[in-house]
């Protein structure tokens, strides 16, 4: 039976695991630039494991589209494992630092009042601004950068989505696609 | 053992049993070539014209040989320079490991003289790229590179050495270990621990329902790829397909995998495919696909391609599967391996009906008479004045698909050509690296009016190293096969392709101190391969031939395989 595929485009999560070598984010991010996919958001970071890094990418596209450059990404050398998380078995987070205008005191009251409903800090006072730190999924990130616009952010720092599967199952986990994929790159 | 930088680069070459490098010297990589005035009676460097024809020569030793190949350049433009020859090599998966030096640590990132950044150029046509900062990690890089070059989907490897790393004062750790043991250096161990430290074989699983398709399958068909050929496993897939008793259709890469003389060969498929292939292609109920990778010019419409069938894909790169053509059942492993075990569990087959409907379509067209050169009395006469085993290295485009239609090739490496990228001017360097690996055989070089001006300086390395390559131009004055698109397609606007312009190649040949002659009949095309073949050196032959000439058959790209723009 051939495969069939979702053709609807959405937001898809990656998650890769590579090896810390120079170079190795330009890899991963080239392969999508000249495949002519868009990279909605891209974050790196360390892992548990020593010269192991996990890149986190969201893309938007269709499924066989999704399954072709993550195939792409399996093949390059440095790149140990790449898995697509799906949105109802994993957990997806992002952080924003947002500095808000907040001159008089009613509108600082208001900054903290928001902020205080969303679970939101405050990491940096001044006397005319508000710094808001928010750690939380995209729609409520994304909320609560649309309801400070109305004091004015001065300005905004934020990572893209980083994800993690619930329950048991991890990125480590060896499959029969793993393994067809390791076959091609075996150097024994 | 302490030992000199470039002398641990020379050592790691003679690990791996390198004697033979293709290169071209210059500012950045003089360290290196110091270095192999000492090893000049361990290692052969062949100085090339270009560096392009140097990369070209290893990728065509690596191809004939089966060996991997080496390639030397300097930094900045010698780099630069090798880019096409990369690509070709990684498009075609052969390996190669190509050798450049870049500016000192000091003057990096500083837009140097003859500086630029080759391993960024050249990470999306490699299969690794490295860039060497630390002397004491030389060893490990050599042959974490050779690792990666030969082995799972072959292809090629960069490595570029900061010209302060290879200083000659610079003295480092090193310890001869051969190739073949090798394996538990660390960076090959980690390697393979990142990807799963085990013999890899095929899942059993995966071989068993392919066993079971097979044994409902009325109207199988196999097709030959490029893999057969990078996998040498050429005798695993005669009797794959002699078991089976099915037709083969084989790809341009595939060329040498499976005897083109053998009675189950239907030819090549796709875009010039035989009627043959092309419509068993249609109405197969099984195609079972061996390193084979669909590309546009065989697949040319994706969504009809063997509508009928089950497709099922045997490939070493997991990559492949449902990239071009989605299929219903996939293979991962080694040509070679898959097919012994699927060998170890057929019963002999007998597909009498299905073969009568489709072999006879392979009728081989008849060689024309008459006063003029045809391109078929050319290759009839390549054919019967040389030796069965003669490597035929090819150009691209018409005279490639002639070649490559009319020549029977008979073991992996035979046929060399540039079938992924297309590269016009590749078959003389490819020529020269053939000759250099197998100089016990006869080398053809066949290339077109076109083709042959890209790179025909390359007669000065064939000269100078005395190579009898036989190269015979098929000189039509046009860019044949853009001609034929211009003629069938764009109204016979022939826009920028008639090569009215010279130069004459015989006496192009004679300036670089070869022989040459000009043949306008098919007697004096003979007589010209007869003196070509006794008289020891390089030999260009001009065969004239008409400028309408065409590739037969063709379908348009993007049609459906069956539908004959020309039969």
């Amino acid at each position: 039976m051939k495969k069939t595929f979702d053709t609807e485009k959405k937001l898809y999560t990656l998650s890769l695991l590579v090896q810390d070598i120079p170079g190795v984010l330009s890899q991963v991010a080239r392969l999508f630039s000249r495949k002519g996919y868009n990279i909605e958001s891209i974050v790196s970071g360390e892992t548990s494991q020593p010269g192991v890094t996990r890149i986190t990418i969201v893309i938007l596209g269709d499924e066989l589209m999704v399954n072709q450059i993550a195939a792409q990404c399996r093949k390059l050398i440095p790149v140990m494992v790449v898995k697509i998380l799906d949105e109802e078995t994993s957990i997806q987070r992002e952080f924003a630092m947002i500095k808000v205008k907040a001159v008089d005191r009613n509108a600082r009251d208001e900054v903290i009042q928001m902020a205080n409903i969303f679970r939101a800090n405050i990491i940096d006072v001044s006397r005319e601004t508000l710094t808001v730190a928010i750690f939380g999924d995209k729609s409520k990130t994304t909320a609560l950068i649309d309801l400070l616009d109305d004091f004015g952010i001065l300005e905004m720092a934020k990572t893209g989505t980083l994800a993690i599967e619930r329950g048991r199952s991890s990125i480590y986990d060896d499959n029969k696609l793993r393994e067809e994929y390791n076959y091609g790159k075996n150097v024994l | 053992m302490k030992v000199r930088a470039t002398q641990a680069i020379m050592e790691c070459l003679l690990e791996q049993e390198v004697d033979t490098v293709f290169g071209y010297p210059g500012g950045t990589i003089l360290n290196l070539y110091d270095e192999l005035y000492n090893y000049k009676d361990k290692i052969r460097h062949v100085l090339t014209a270009h560096e392009q024809g140097a990369s070209h020569a290893a990728d065509g030793y690596a191809r004939s040989t089966g060996k991997v190949g080496v390639c030397f350049a300097t930094s900045g433009p010698g780099a630069t320079n090798l880019t096409t020859g990369i690509a070709t090599a990684y498009m075609d998966s052969s390996p190669v490991v190509f050798i450049t030096c870049n500016v000192s640590e000091d003057l990096l990132g500083k837009d140097s003289f003859q500086e630029v950044d080759i391993t960024g150029i050249a990470m999306p046509i490699t299969k690794a790229t490295y860039l060497v900062r630390d002397p004491q990690t030389i060893p490990d890089i050599m042959r974490q590179a050779f690792a990666v070059a030969a082995t799972g989907r072959p292809g090629p490897v960069l490595i570029d050495f900061l010209k302060n790393v290879t200083a000659l004062n610079t003295m480092i750790d090193y310890e001869f270990i051969p190739w073949t043991q090798n394996r538990s250096t660390n960076s090959i161990r980690e390697l393979a621990i990142n990807h799963g430290l085990k013999a890899p074989e095929p899942d059993i699983g995966d071989i068993n329902k392919l066993v079971d398709m097979i044994a409902q399958s009325e109207r199988p068909l196999l097709i030959c790829g490029g893999g057969v050929v990078r996998g040498r496993a050429d005798q695993q897939f005669r009797e794959f397909a002699e078991k089976l008793d099915a037709p083969v259709a084989i790809t341009v890469m595939g060329g040498g995998g499976f005897p083109g003389a053998h009675p189950l060969t239907t030819g090549m498929i796709g875009m010039h495919g035989s009627q043959a292939s092309n419509v068993a292609c249609n109405e197969c109920d099984l195609l079972i696909a061996v390193g084979c990778r669909f590309s546009d010019r065989v697949a040319l419409q994706p969504d009809t391609f063997a509508s009928q069938a089950k497709i099922v894909h045997i490939d070493i790169d997991r990559s492949e599967i449902d990239k071009n053509v989605l299929t219903d059942h996939h293979i991962i492993g080694s040509a070679k391996r898959v097919l012994e075990l699927l060998n170890d569990r057929l019963p002999q087959y007998s597909h009498k009906e299905w073969k009568e409907h489709i072999l006879p379509l392979r009728a081989e067209q008849p060689v024309e008479g008459g006063d003029k050169l045809t391109p078929g009395q050319v290759l009839d006469a390549i054919q019967k004045a040389v030796p069965h085993d003669t490597i035929v290295a090819t150009d691209v485009g018409q005279h490639q698909m002639w070649s490559i239609q009319h020549f029977h090739f008979e073991y992996p490496g035979q046929l060399l050509t540039s079938g992924g990228f297309g590269t016009m001017g590749f078959g003389l360097g490819a020529a020269i690296g053939a000759k250099m690996g197998n100089p016990d055989k006869v080398v053809v070089h066949t290339t077109g009016d076109g083709c042959f001006r890209m790179n025909c300086h390359e007669l000065a390395t064939v000269q100078y190293y005395h190579l009898p390559i036989i190269t015979v131009v098929f000189n039509n004055g046009t860019l044949g096969m853009v001609r034929q698109w211009q003629h069938l397609i764009y109204h016979e606007h022939y826009s920028q392709t008639t090569l009215d312009r010279g130069p004459d190649f015989v006496k192009l040949a004679q300036a670089y101190g070869l022989k040459g002659k000009r043949v306008t009949n098919r007697a004096e095309m003979e007589a010209a391969l007869q003196e070509a073949l006794s008289c020891g050196c390089g030999y260009v032959i001009d065969a004239q031939i008409d400028m309408d000439e065409m590739v037969r058959p063709m379908v348009a790209g993007g049609a459906h395989i069956t539908d004959f723009l020309l039969k």
